[in-house]
């Protein structure tokens, strides 16, 4: 087996082990670790780290798990993220965290956090509610007094306060991190053949249960394995997938988009892992650092506020300039407000800009992938034969 | 053949009047000088609107009007022919329908464009979605407030003083650059000043209920209540008079005892006494309380008459503290309340509306209410030792009303309860 493969089935253990049993393990390598669990799209995991904890990522059940109690907290018409959060917790998979955090991202996390409260009140619960008004002496200030309530809530929890030394070291940590994901993405635009998405995306994933430094050698790992493979280059599209940043996708989902046709060369998955274009560390008060750069430089995406008219899908747009894509796959959980709500006018302004564009909806646990596979392939084909993009 | 008619409360047609004169000044806001706000209810800032002499629209009350009125199937059509998904909230539908096919509103008058988007980001997320959408729509700006959530249970003096710094530092500005009207605070001052005594007696009206047999219904009846006071009213003069003229005639009911008003005619028999939690289905607004009222039914409170404020947990617009008041409003709506906060609210008005049951009236369309409803469902039974009902429904898309589901699980809930009724007895 080659080393590439090794790797990727390792991050694919770590994927479908709804045990989290790595993060167990972690724990229990020393006495008064803490684990503290969060939801997409994106929390400060530097301060989980700087506390002496691990943050763990809870992305649902995907595809593996049997939705047995879930359903009967959530109406048929909610996505089905919840449902198997639920059913994680209710079946005490992640009876190992010490507690949970919440990003402003939605009304359905928004509420999962109230009931995480009534069904895990031994629990740390933390909605993370993030500014919508990016002015550093409102939203700014604002935030900096929601992270410095985090930062002492979980120096509680860990016994010892949080220092700013730790921050900064964590920041940095996380700032490599970004660095290596951002190359990630890069080596797939450049080579999508040697690095293809459905192995970015467990790389990726593994991330979520990993602690960080360990998360960056893996990275470093891969990148330098990938290389080293030989892999045929196909003729296929090279396509955006747009809309998948809360409910992933099942991975026979992303695996499906590529036996279509469909080089994925960017993408929104996990934007946890690259929330920041830039670093974040500055000198002086790391918490400013943190607070600075989530107002100038977080990434455009449905749970933030565009405060300026006209450049709705703008990002996008750029993105598929950059990358040097065919086309857009609009790819949303059914029942996901952020990605639904966004997606006409996402759609209006690629379609001002002359991108090709499909769009279908999945969940979590879509088995049925020959109508999405027909779709993409369909897509894949009409823009490489007709597309003048 | 001659259509039924329809019983109302006087109150009702001083209501309807201030509603017709609002539409009026509305068609002709563009020729009187006046400039149009569209903004939401939960988390309105009307006194602060009308002491610049704005009009104000409610997107979400053109909604729910269509509904009532029939035409937000339509309207809802057309929005998902412009691509609109059939998975999120048909208010946003509705209002994008309306508009893409004309924006007449509901008393059949054009509604004007909004010389501002004014976006009280408040309890719902949809909001923010819903003006970037109307946003694409109108060459105008838009003045956002961001209100956080009360994920502990509580407003915080960082989660206050962060609305203040937005209203003085970016709402403000954007009313005065848009009205050419320098803000007067004392104005803001009285017109908080009508607001809390139209608030007194609104109180007054709801906490009736408690009273056996109830005088009002405190759902469908109390979405007219709600109606002055939730929306372009709050603050004038006409709302004042209107919430008097309520709390005599309610209290004039009570003191004979006779029981709400409902379309069909006075109530004569109290039966069955409910709490409701969720939004009622507009397109089948009167069938839907039929099947409490043929029953005997009284919802004595009720959650989605706090959506625009929860007065009776002792909150008033306060004019010697504008600012504070403003912002401690619009992060104490209901839907920006935690779900702990919540469950605890309707548990206690079971207790203390000397309820039979509670229903969940679960909306397709709004996430903010309908996530974790069915944990409140339990939590609440298992607080008050009271049964709980679940009936599923929508806003304003009809496909996702089915009458006779509806009804069935209502009839059955309510034979258990009078089941209940007898073994206690």
């Amino acid at each position: 087996m080659s080393r590439v493969a090794d790797i990727v089935t390792t991050c694919e253990e770590l994927y479908e082990d709804l045990e989290f049993s790595a993060c167990r393990a972690w724990k229990e390598e020393a006495p008064g670790r803490h684990a503290i669990g969060y939801l997409p799209m994106w929390v400060p995991r530097e301060i989980i780290h700087a506390a002496g904890m691990l943050p763990v990522g809870i992305l649902g059940g995907g595809d593996k798990l049997e939705i047995i109690r879930g359903d009967a907290f959530f109406q048929s018409y909610i996505c089905h993220l919840p449902r198997s959060v639920i059913e994680l917790v209710l079946k005490g998979n992640l009876d190992f965290l010490d507690g949970c955090l919440f990003p402003s991202i939605c009304d359905i996390v928004r509420n999962l956090s109230g009931m995480w409260q009534l069904l895990r009140p031994d629990t740390y619960v933390r909605y993370v509610d993030v500014p919508q008004n990016f002015e550093p002496d409102r939203g700014g200030r604002f935030f900096r007094t929601e992270l410095r309530k985090l930062i002492d809530d979980l120096g509680g929890i860990a016994g010892r306060p949080v220092t700013d030394d730790a921050l900064k070291h964590s920041i940095e940590l996380y700032d490599e991190n970004r660095r290596l994901i951002r190359e990630l993405y890069d080596r797939r635009s450049a080579v999508p053949w040697l690095v293809p998405t459905s192995e970015v995306y467990l790389v990726q994933r593994a991330g979520m249960v990993l602690p960080v430094e360990a998360h960056n050698d893996l990275v470093r790992e891969y990148l330098a394995a990938a290389e080293m493979d030989d892999r045929p280059e196909r003729d296929n599209s090279r396509v955006v997938v747009s809309g998948a940043f809360c409910e992933q996708p099942p991975l026979d989902l992303i695996r499906t988009l590529e036996r279509a046709g469909c080089y994925v060369v960017d993408d929104d998955f996990m934007l946890v892992n690259r929330w920041f274009a830039q670093d974040v560390a500055r000198p002086g008060d790391p918490v400013d650092a943190l607070v600075t750069a989530f107002l100038e430089q977080g990434i455009a995406n449905p749970a933030r506020y565009e405060p300026h008219a006209g450049t709705k899908g703008q990002d996008l747009i750029e993105c598929v300039r950059r990358r040097d894509a065919d086309g857009i796959i609009f790819a949303a959980p059914s029942f996901c407000d952020p990605a639904l709500l966004e997606r006409p006018m996402l759609q209006k302004a690629v379609e001002a800009a002359g991108i090709p564009s499909t769009a279908f909806k999945y969940s979590e646990n879509t088995g049925q992938l020959q109508p999405i596979r027909e779709q993409a392939g369909t897509f894949s084909d009409s823009v490489k034969l007709w597309s003048s993009v | 053949m001659t259509a039924p008619s329809v019983h109302k409360e006087p109150s009702m047609a001083r209501q309807k009047e201030m509603i017709s004169q609002h539409f009026k000044k509305l068609t002709t806001a563009h020729e009187s000088g006046k400039k149009v706000v569209y903004t939401f209810v939960p988390g309105n800032l009307t006194e602060l609107m009308l002491s610049f002499d704005c009009l104000p629209v409610h997107p979400e009350i053109n909604a729910l009007q269509s509904g009532m009125r029939k035409k937000s199937a339509g309207y809802i059509a057309e929005a998902e022919r412009h691509g609109h998904s059939e998975d999120v909230c048909t208010y946003v539908k509705c209002d994008i329908g309306m508009l893409k096919k004309g924006n007449i509103g509901p008393t059949g008058e054009h509604i004007p464009p909004p010389d501002l988007l004014l976006l009280s980001y408040t309890g719902c997320f949809t909001f923010m979605k819903w003006f970037e959408l109307l946003r694409e729509e109108y060459d105008c700006p838009v003045a956002m407030l961001h209100v956080p959530y009360q994920g502990d249970g509580e407003i915080t003096d960082d989660m206050r003083e962060y609305v203040i710094r937005q209203l003085r530092e970016d709402v403000i500005p954007k009313f005065e650059e848009v009205t050419g009207q320098a803000f007067d605070i004392d104005r803001l001052k009285d017109l908080l000043a009508s607001s809390a005594r139209a608030e007194d007696d609104l109180v007054t009206v709801l906490e009736s209920a408690k009273h056996r047999p109830s005088p009002i219904d405190a759902y469908f009846g109390g979405v007219y209540y709600i109606g002055p006071i939730f929306t372009a009213f709050r603050g004038t003069r006409e709302a004042e008079a209107y919430y008097r003229e309520l709390r005599e005639e309610v209290q004039e009911r009570m003191r004979v005892g006779a029981g709400p008003i409902t379309p069909e005619g006075p109530l004569e028999k109290e039966r069955f006494r409910l709490v409701v939690e969720g939004p009622p289905n507009w397109t089948h607004f009167r069938e839907f309380w039929r099947m409490f009222h043929e029953e005997g039914a009284v919802v004595v409170a009720s959650t989605y008459t706090k959506v625009g404020g929860v007065y009776d947990r002792g909150f008033r617009h306060d004019p010697d503290r504008p600012f504070e008041t403003l912002a401690e409003y619009c992060l104490g709506c209901y839907t920006n309340l935690n779900l702990p906060t919540r469950t605890d609210m309707i548990s206690k008005y079971v207790e203390d509306y000397s309820a039979d049951g509670f229903l969940i009236n679960s909306i397709k369309s709004c996430n903010s209410f309908s996530a974790g409803q069915l944990l409140i469902l339990r939590e609440v039974e298992e607080r008050t030792g009271i049964p709980g009902a679940f009936v599923e429904t929508d806003l304003v898309d009809p496909r996702y009303f089915s009458a006779s589901n509806v009804k069935n699980r209502l009839e059955s809930y309510f034979q258990m309860l009078a089941q209940k009724q007898v073994q206690a007895s």
